[in-house]
């Protein structure tokens, strides 16, 4: 545990001398969460919504608002679209820090005399992971938290901010969000196993995004809801794939393979 | 306590893929020996030492470091082993001390603070210890990965190229060092390009293309590369002075060099006073004797010639 803890704090005073990630870390959750602020904010002050009836909204959503009138319904509506971006900040951050920390020692030849003390693989594993991941899921809770606070004072209904505390949104940021940065770093392990420089390894991770940026789209075009169910689903589909990939990155994460075969 | 050698190594083989880096090493390390592995850019010294030092698994053939079997008891190993690889390999934005209280804890020292004390102000890096790495010079860096290698007192220790690059001043101090954790009775294995220096710091040393070409003490390998030579300086050498030297049955090759007469013979704390009593008669006047000392470079370049045929080990 203790030298768990001792490669949290190195990769936290490493990487977070590097602008860039800092950048990432903090102006990713301040963007997406002053993002969807800024439209409820413009969306409650606007005198179009009186005349809002729950036929205007796709009509598998109106089944989520129960009692809530037309214009609450836009609103929970507005304030829905917005989870899936919340999902993105957990995957993208650990992707940086891992894929920063796991190249940058590869580059900097750190790793070989790391190998050669009596650290286990899965030691060195779960502290990079770690690493990445408790920044990133606490930048996902504090950006829900604060988008939970912005929207209690914009919307006057309760109902309608009560919403962003239910089970959907609940299982979506305390649940989805954590598996989603295990995702993220394991995908980050194996690229970094096979390139040398800690932006493409960045860059390839983050094609790993781009599911999460069309469910984004398809529910923003109305193609999918993204409802309890699909949160559930979400969770269940995450547990199996990170329980493979972790498998993987461990596999991959050999000492023998690191120092013969990392290139 | 294990009394025998504290590395061990029998018929230790690695190849990657086709290519054979190490082929086939037998050697036997005592306990407070300073071992130089030398050999050329390729034959295979970082890769032996990385397999002793659990990095790798050999191929074939087995080693015992510590008493401990690598490849099985690999957890136990790096706990007794120290190294330093040809590349400090540190943290740049960590301080020296943040980059050794990270390695304690990847050894699980007790006293950290202490061991750091301890070693920074050995390696006269103290006063820099709250600066970061990144502002380092080449030396320092050098000084406090040796320092990072040392601070859960292992019982062996491994320098790959500990001189390699730094300034003389550095370089000294840094065999110094050696020199002084030699006389602590720790095991040094020493991979160095740097000749001189392993003829100074080490007891024995094996050099190595792949695999070993000799194995011996420094002193040793010169006296069975080359034999011995002594030179007589005279005042002045006549045409018959080579006549008078060369009968002699324990001399066997005789040179003329303007006024110094090379003689290679067995034994010469033996075979001297007969050769200076012959030339003295022959009427020459002999200003010094003194043997011809033969750097471990000589020996090792000879190693390298002959590589295909004679095994000197």
């Amino acid at each position: 545990m203790d030298r768990i803890k001792a490669i949290i704090v190195k990769e936290w005073r490493e990487v977070f001398k590097n602008k860039f990630i800092f950048f990432t870390v903090s102006f990713l959750p301040l963007m997406i969460t002053a993002l969807p602020l800024g439209i409820l904010y413009f969306a409650t002050g606007s005198e179009n919504f009186g005349g809002v009836t729950t036929a205007d909204l796709p009509p598998q959503f109106s089944t989520l608002c129960g009692e809530l009138s037309g214009g609450d319904c836009m609103l929970y509506y507005i304030v829905t679209q917005f989870l899936l971006l919340f999902m993105m900040v957990p995957v993208i951050i650990p992707m940086t820090i891992a894929s920063y920390s796991i190249v940058g020692e590869k580059t900097t030849r750190t790793l070989e005399p790391l190998l050669v003390t009596p650290v286990s693989t899965l030691e060195i594993l779960i502290g990079k992971g770690l690493a990445g991941i408790i920044p990133a899921v606490s930048a996902t809770w504090i950006g829900y938290l604060l988008y939970a606070a912005g929207a209690h004072i914009m919307v006057d209904n309760p109902a309608v901010v009560g919403k962003l505390f239910d089970p959907l949104w609940m299982t979506a940021i305390f649940v989805v969000g954590p598996l989603l940065s295990i995702f993220g770093v394991s995908i980050a392990v194996m690229i970094s196993s096979r390139v040398n420089d800690p932006r493409i390894a960045e860059q390839i991770s983050g094609i790993f995004v781009l599911p999460i940026v069309g469910l984004f789209i398809g529910q923003t075009m109305g193609l999918i809801l993204v409802n309890q169910q699909f949160i559930l689903w979400m969770a269940g589909i995450l547990v199996a794939l990170d329980s493979i990939l972790f498998y993987f990155a461990v596999q991959i994460f050999q000492r023998e393979t690191i120092l013969s075969r990392w290139k | 306590m294990n009394n025998g050698p504290i590395i061990q190594t029998t018929n230790l083989s690695r190849s990657f893929g086709d290519i054979l880096a190490v082929d086939r090493i037998s050697v036997s390390i005592n306990p407070g020996e300073v071992f130089g592995l030398l050999g050329p850019n390729g034959a295979g010294k970082t890769t032996t030492v990385r397999m002793l030092a659990a990095l790798l698994e050999p191929t074939s053939g087995e080693a015992y470091v510590a008493g401990f079997q690598i490849g099985k008891e690999d957890q136990k190993i790096r706990r007794q082993i120290g190294y330093l690889p040809e590349a400090p390999g540190l943290y740049d934005a960590l301080t020296a001390e943040q980059n050794l209280a990270f390695f304690g804890a990847m050894y699980g020292v007790e006293e950290i603070s202490r061991q750091i004390k301890r070693y920074l102000e050995l390696l006269v890096l103290w006063n820099s210890r709250h600066e970061p790495v990144a502002t380092f010079s080449k030396g320092m860096r050098q000084k406090l990965a040796i320092a990072r290698a040392l601070l859960h007192e292992p019982e062996v220790l491994f320098l790959d190229e500990p001189t390699s690059g730094l300034d003389p001043q550095a370089a000294r101090l840094v065999r110094e060092f050696i020199a002084e954790l030699s006389g602590e009775g720790r095991t040094i294995i020493l991979c160095t390009h740097n000749l001189d220096e392993a003829d100074r710091l080490c007891d024995r040393v094996a050099v190595v293309n792949g695999h070993l070409l000799a194995l011996d003490s420094p002193k040793v390998l010169r006296r069975k590369i080359f034999g011995r030579k002594v030179v007589f300086h005279l005042l002045e050498v006549k045409a018959d002075f080579e006549q008078v030297v060369l009968p002699f049955a324990f001399v066997s090759e005789v040179q003329v060099v303007e006024n110094k007469i090379l003689v290679s013979v067995e034994d010469p704390e033996k075979n001297n006073p007969a050769i200076i009593r012959a030339l003295v008669e022959a009427g020459a006047e002999v200003q010094f004797v003194g043997e011809l000392r033969r750097r471990l470079e000589d020996v090792y370049l000879e190693l390298m010639k002959s590589a295909e045929g004679i095994n000197y080990g």
